[in-house]
């Protein structure tokens, strides 16, 4: 299972200019997460402070226990193994051929023999769809292959944390397509804990579980997925739309002046070739290809989201129960059509129903299309958006048995919850 | 990296000095951590020597040329002819030849040496090696600062030749000295630890064009503009150090080793 990646209270500047300051936040284990931010916020700063390339005046990184900001030179590089990580230009070493620069790891690190690295590096190559040009210096290469080629670089010694910079930056939009697959299904694979930092919306709303955005030295806001891309935040907004109207400007920071001369603009009806439609809200995550293991992050998300399920804004609660599937809205004690305003009374409890029939069921309003009963299996199955199909023999894993809601102390947490979740 | 800067004058200076300092002490470290990097050690020595040898020995003949030159018409004024030889030799082996070297080493090799890792390090393959666990002091900078040691000595070694065979050339063929007394004259005041003295120094000097070279081009400031500013400053700093601890080296080795023959 993936790495635990916790920031706490990051600052970090140089010299007098102060990139961000007072950033915390979680990666959660085997999930994968997107950075946003335009372009100079420090989040290529953000990533190289996580692998301990960069020294951040103040706050903690924590991995496995150990504070990457404090430890020693000699930990820090035993840490570093545990990271794959792909620079925004490749930084492949320029006097190898590609092969050589994807076996570096191998050979520095292991005791394979020939053979062996040949056939990991070739296989890793393939992965990455660049069969056929192993010989090639990277000065002879496109950028998008240098992207490739250092992402394959990155994966193979099957990291633990892996972090991008930028994957989609040089490539077209059907490679970033494949790419942003790749990734999803390295995570159903190796359950590796995924940063990704980019400026694609595609990818920002298909692939992540968590996002997060860096906005004018700090942290605007990360967490699950459908918190950001239901924000009203005027930043998110008009990142996620790509409009020129908001606080984002050319430069770091947009006075009023231009603001209020764009905005004039714009009501003279001069079209600043942005969409109309907002392209906001939540849209289907990217699944595993099939016939891959599914993804346990998603699992442990689902429960982790839930159990937070009360602390997040409303559309944000709606939009995660309505993308629930029958069954887990079932068993988790919550409904599509609530959880917001007046009904949250009765639909956000947020506690793990251990047996989903018995339960909330009963005291619930009227539903979408009320199915009082549990689904047969094979129905689940047939839904069209379920993202996790919960199997009989499943339920019972590790994981699930580490939930700290005992269903005797069920109750009490609901009532506290509820009053904050009702509010929310 | 950016800690809370005091700034008196001079501070930024001293800052920089106990930094070249530790990276000093870390390739000293990191010289007997195994595994050592035999391959880069063996194709930088002999990139090197590519691109010295010839300016070396082109530097070295003239030089020699110009102290048995001038020598020669010295002696002949005070009318010790006959010490014409082992003048030049000390000459030549102990200040020369060194100082040639270091000019070569820090000159062609240290700014080949710079020019390489500030390029990667703004390619920021240098901070891709350390993410991928590798020390690029251990896998890069070691293998360099002892390739420019190993030549710089001998490199040091052969200008001391081509050197006294210049200073032979001139006082024996145009200067009409006696060969015979030239060769005797030798042994009358040149000793061993002139040579031992001579080749310290060279160790010493491409210890230090290593370090300065690789300083300055693993700290380059911003961008490739910034990759030529920091060769063209790792040459002046090389220089001005080596002249300096010439000096140091020098008076120090005429202090504790008696002169012959004295
Ligand atoms: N080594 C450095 N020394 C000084 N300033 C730096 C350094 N590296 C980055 N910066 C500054 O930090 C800021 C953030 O840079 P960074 O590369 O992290 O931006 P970014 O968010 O990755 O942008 P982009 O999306 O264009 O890649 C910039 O203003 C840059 O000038
Ligand atoms: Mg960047």
């Amino acid at each position: 299972m993936g790495v635990e990646v916790v920031v706490e209270d990051l600052s970090k500047s140089f010299g007098r200019q102060s990139i961000w300051k007072d950033v915390s936040l979680t990666l959660p284990p085997g999930e994968v997460s997107v950075m946003l931010g335009p372009s100079g916020t420090g989040k290529s700063v953000f990533l190289k402070t996580l692998v301990g390339l960069l020294k951040p005046e103040r706050g903690r990184i924590v991995i496995n226990g150990t504070d990457l900001v404090r430890c020693s030179e000699h930990k820090l590089y035993e840490i570093r193994k545990l990271f794959g990580v792909l620079f925004q230009d490749g930084a492949l070493f320029g006097s190898m051929n590609l092969f050589d620069n994807v076996a570096f790891p191998l050979r520095e690190h292991t005791r394979r023999s020939e053979a062996e690295i040949r056939r990991i590096v070739l296989e890793k190559m393939e992965m990455v769809g660049l069969v056929g040009a192993e010989r090639k210096l990277p000065g002879e290469i496109s950028g998008g292959m240098r992207k490739r080629a250092g992402l394959a670089r990155a994966l193979v010694l099957d990291p633990e944390i892996i972090l991008c910079d930028e994957p989609d930056s040089g490539l077209d939009p059907v490679r970033t397509a494949y790419l942003s697959q790749l990734l999803i299904d390295l995570n159903a694979q190796i359950d590796a804990t995924i940063l990704i930092v980019t400026h694609n919306i595609t990818v920002a709303r298909t692939v992540p579980d968590n996002l997060g955005m860096l906005f004018r030295r700090e942290l605007v806001m990360f967490g699950p997925r459908e918190v950001l891309l239901t924000s009203e935040e005027p930043v998110v907004e008009q990142f996620l739309n790509g409009r020129r109207i908001g606080p984002i400007g050319m430069s770091e920071e947009k006075d009023e002046a231009t603001m209020a001369a764009e905005i004039a603009h714009r009501d003279a009806g001069h079209s600043d070739g942005s969409p109309d439609e907002d392209i906001r809200g939540i849209v289907p995550q990217l699944e595993p290809t099939p016939g891959l293991p599914e993804r346990m992050g998603v699992r442990r998300r689902k429960d982790r989201v839930m159990r937070i399920l009360h602390t997040l804004p409303p559309q944000a609660q709606r939009g995660i129960i309505e993308s629930l599937t029958r069954d887990e809205q079932v068993r988790y004690g919550v409904f599509a059509g609530a959880g917001v305003g007046g009904q949250g009374a009765t639909a956000v409890t947020g506690t793990l129903v251990q047996e989903p029939v018995t339960g909330p069921i009963s005291v619930v309003p009227p539903q979408p299309s009320p199915r009082p009963r549990p689904v047969p299996q094979q129905e689940v199955v047939r839904l069209p958006d379920s993202e996790w199909q919960p199997q009989a023999g499943q339920l019972g894993e590790p994981e699930q048995a580490e939930q700290p809601e005992p269903p005797s102390a069920g109750s009490r947490h609901r009532r506290r919850w509820l009053g904050r979740g009702g509010g929310a | 990296m950016s800690s809370p800067t005091s700034s008196f004058p001079g501070a930024g200076a001293l800052r920089e000095t106990g930094r070249l300092f530790a990276l000093g002490l870390d390739v000293t470290r990191s010289t007997i951590k195994r595994p050592f990097q035999l391959r880069e050690f063996i194709q930088q020595s002999w990139f090197i020597v590519s691109v010295t040898i010839l300016p070396t020995a082109l530097v070295s003949i003239p030089f020699g040329a110009v102290i048995a030159l001038q020598l020669g018409s010295l002696t002949r004024q005070i009318g010790a002819q006959s010490f014409t030889g082992a003048a030049s030799v000390l000459a030549i082996i102990q200040q020369a030849s060194p100082i040639v070297t270091a000019l070569l080493i820090a000159g062609a090799g240290g700014s080949a040496i710079c020019a390489d890792l500030g390029s990667r390090t703004i390619r920021e393959e240098i901070d891709a090696m350390e993410v991928l666990g590798v020390s690029p002091i251990q896998r890069l900078v070691v293998p360099r600062v002892l390739a420019a040691m190993l030549i710089s000595v001998l490199l040091n070694g052969m200008v001391s030749v081509v050197g006294v065979m210049g200073g032979y050339f001139f006082n024996v063929i145009l200067q009409d000295g006696t060969p015979g007394a030239y060769l005797a004259s030798f042994s009358a005041l040149a000793q061993l630890p002139d040579l031992w003295i001579s080749e310290i120094k060279a160790l010493i000097f491409g210890f230090i064009a290593g370090i300065v070279a690789a300083y300055r081009g693993l700290n380059p400031s911003g961008g490739p503009k910034g990759v030529g500013d920091a060769v063209n400053q790792a040459v002046v700093i090389t220089f001005l150090l080596l002249f300096f601890v010439n000096t140091v080296l020098s008076a120090i080795y005429l202090q504790v080793i008696p002169a012959k023959g004295s």
